[in-house]
């Protein structure tokens, strides 16, 4: 069955003539234990997609399903990674992660919850700085906070919207392998929305682009038929890998170009000249 | 040990004396004496030059005084006028009320200290008599006898300390709950906003005098100090414009990436509000608190002024009605201790906003 399924999705801000459309017959469909990457353009609407499936915004049209039930609103069911990770800075990592495991364990005791966020927060290494606050902790940190605080409410889906977009390029690769380790043990349906298409063809099953906006649709997927689990410094050799990705990139600039040329408005120039001031007197 | 006390100082807001302590530790001779020199030693040598220049302006004031009597006296009846006129100033008959300078002042508040340990014993001794008395009275269920003698200046240190602690509590209670309740709903903000523009810059005499018209009627059958209690009330509703105002600020302005966290974990309103809008706005909060109670403090002085209630506000009137020899000297000692005061008010509450800040600014 399908895990998430967008059916004919579209999706506008504002009202009247400021009216933007973002997002326009999107149809998706995820099935259980996939690991699906969108890979887009800034700002076509990549959180709105991800808001959508989460819950946090509804469609204008078409139906947005979770398990076959139409989504109403956010839920345990479908844990979130933010871009800006999110973390309450007045609490300490294992409270973060705490609030997070209450919520969704309403019934469990204070020691029980604690033993869960230690084990949780030892998965992505970080059992040394459990007692810190995010403001005392790096970027990377704080990202594997965001992921274990997803994690730890045991979504049956993660979601995670450009979570590594924030990070240089070296702490990016080590928790790309990171939440592959994680996604492998219970090999959850997860969904990330990336700019980087080397990191959607390297992380996900299946790789689909997102037309710029306004009006973005869902480009055609790309399967990733790479074996798991994969070796960066081997992909670089492989020519699967090398074919999927000049495919995928050549699609992308060939819609990057298609949106330049649609953009360029003709204006049209006064016939004027302008007035010289010269030693020799005014000259027309 | 050396790098712990440091963060002490710092924290109480005193950082200027880290070379001292570092000087002390054997540190970077060189470069801490530099930096003492730079943050302690000119910082004293300034306080030296304010010193003398405030020495030379009263003498110079005092001679201007003095020579326009003598002018005077000299106009009126000639040479043995002067000669009376001085021989006058001299037993103190006649007197010069100028700037004192700050010898003076020094004795002024010298005096002040005497006199609050005279009348601290002679209030001991007062109890002492009256005890056996105070405890049948009690037995008998009335109110016990206390002393009517006049405060001391300590004594009035501490009755202004309590009313602007009352007032800033009262201004606490009334502005942090308001003011959250505004920040929430976006359609009470706009309903209310006339009311505390409109109030907002009212002048502390004129919240007095409200007060005053309001509490006098409903305090007809209270036997406790009225003048406290009109006090304490006019403070905070001067000082609690300023914490209303950030706090509503502050949980109006959450951050929205809170707000989803708060929406993604399914958090009931409740908890929403306090365990995340309240946490995130405690900055602003904060900051209007400090901002409140360094009003408060600047109101208190003439609402005591007005309301008679014996604090310094008071001290300060009486003595300028009073016009006696050191009357001037001792509104000045008063001066520097409102200042001093106020300075430690504000630090105490640098502290505590340092506590509730945490994010990297």
């Amino acid at each position: 069955m399908a895990h998430i399924e967008l059916r004919n999705v579209s999706k506008s801000y504002g009202i009247g003539k400021d009216r933007i459309e973002v997002l326009r017959n999107i149809n998706l469909t995820i099935v259980e234990g996939e690991f699906v990457a969108i890979v887009g353009f800034s700002g076509s609407g990549k959180t709105t997609l991800i808001n959508l499936i989460s819950g946090l915004e509804f469609p204008d049209e078409g139906e947005v399903l979770f398990k076959g039930q139409p989504v109403t609103g956010p839920s345990h069911e479908r844990g979130v990674i933010f871009q800006n990770y999110s973390l309450l800075p007045w609490l300490s990592v294992h409270n973060n992660v705490a609030m997070a495991v209450k919520e969704k364990f309403k019934k469990w005791s204070k020691k029980q919850i604690s033993e869960r966020v230690k084990e949780y927060v030892g998965m992505v290494g970080l059992s040394h700085a459990i007692a810190k606050l995010p403001k005392e902790l790096s970027g990377g940190m704080r990202q594997r906070v965001s992921v274990t605080r997803a994690l730890s409410m045991s979504p049956d889906v993660i979601l995670m919207d450009e979570p590594l977009s924030a990070l240089d390029a070296l702490t990016r690769g080590t928790l790309q392998d990171e939440i592959l380790n994680i996604w492998n043990k219970d090999k959850k349906t997860a969904l990330l929305i990336t700019n980087d298409v080397d990191e959607g063809i390297y992380m996900a099953d299946r790789i689909i682009p997102l037309r710029p906006g306004p009006r973005a649709t869902l480009g055609p997927e790309f399967k990733i038929e790479l074996e798991r689990p994969r070796d960066k410094t081997e992909l670089n050799n492989n020519d699967n890998f090398k074919q999927l990705r000049n495919s995928i990139l050549e699609f992308l600039i060939q819609i990057g170009n298609e949106r330049k040329s649609k953009v360029s408005k003709e204006y049209i120039l006064p016939g004027i000249k302008p007035i010289l001031r010269t030693r020799l007197g005014t000259r027309v | 040990m050396k790098d712990k006390s440091i963060n002490v100082l710092k924290f109480i807001g005193l950082g200027f004396f880290e070379p001292v302590v570092r000087l002390a530790a054997g540190e970077e001779i060189k470069k801490n004496l530099t930096e003492l020199i730079k943050k302690v030693v000119f910082p004293i040598l300034s306080i030296f030059l304010f010193l003398i220049l405030w020495s030379v302006g009263a003498r110079a004031l005092y001679n201007t005084e003095k020579n326009y009597k003598i002018e005077t006296a000299r106009k009126a009846g000639g040479e043995t006028a002067v000669k009376e006129e001085l021989a006058r100033l001299e037993t103190g008959q006649s007197t010069i009320n100028s700037l004192p300078a700050p010898a003076a002042v020094w004795d002024a508040f010298k005096s002040l200290i005497a006199d609050h340990k005279a009348i601290s014993i002679k209030k001991e001794t007062f109890y002492e008599r009256v005890s056996k008395t105070n405890e049948k009275l009690v037995a008998q269920g009335k109110k016990e006898i206390t002393y009517t003698g006049r405060p001391s200046f300590v004594d009035q240190i501490m009755t202004s300390l309590k009313t602007v602690f009352a007032g800033f509590i009262l201004a606490l209670f009334l502005a942090v709950p308001v003011g959250m309740v505004l920040g929430l709903s976006e359609t009470l903000r706009s309903s209310f906003n006339w009311f505390i523009q409109i109030f907002k810059p009212v002048s502390p005499v004129v919240w007095f005098l409200l007060v005053y018209m309001i509490v006098k009627t409903l305090t007809l059958t209270y036997d406790g100090d009225v003048s406290f209690v009109i006090s304490f009330i006019a403070v905070g509703l001067c000082a609690m414009w300023a914490t209303l105002v950030n706090t509503t600020l502050g949980v109006s302005s959450v951050d929205n990436d809170y707000i989803n966290v708060a929406k993604v974990l399914n958090l009931s309103v409740g908890q929403k509000v306090f365990k995340i809008i309240l946490p995130s706005s405690f900055p602003l909060i904060f900051t209007g608190l400090r901002i409140t109670v360094s009003v408060a403090w600047m109101v208190l002085i003439a609402i005591e002024l007005l309301s008679q209630s014996p604090g310094l506000g008071t001290f300060v009137w009486e003595e300028f009605q009073n016009g006696a020899n050191d009357s001037n000297a001792k509104i000045l000692a008063a001066m520097f201790v409102i200042g001093l005061i106020g300075f430690m008010l504000d630090r105490l509450m640098f502290s505590v906003q340092k506590l509730m800040t945490f994010t990297e600014a």
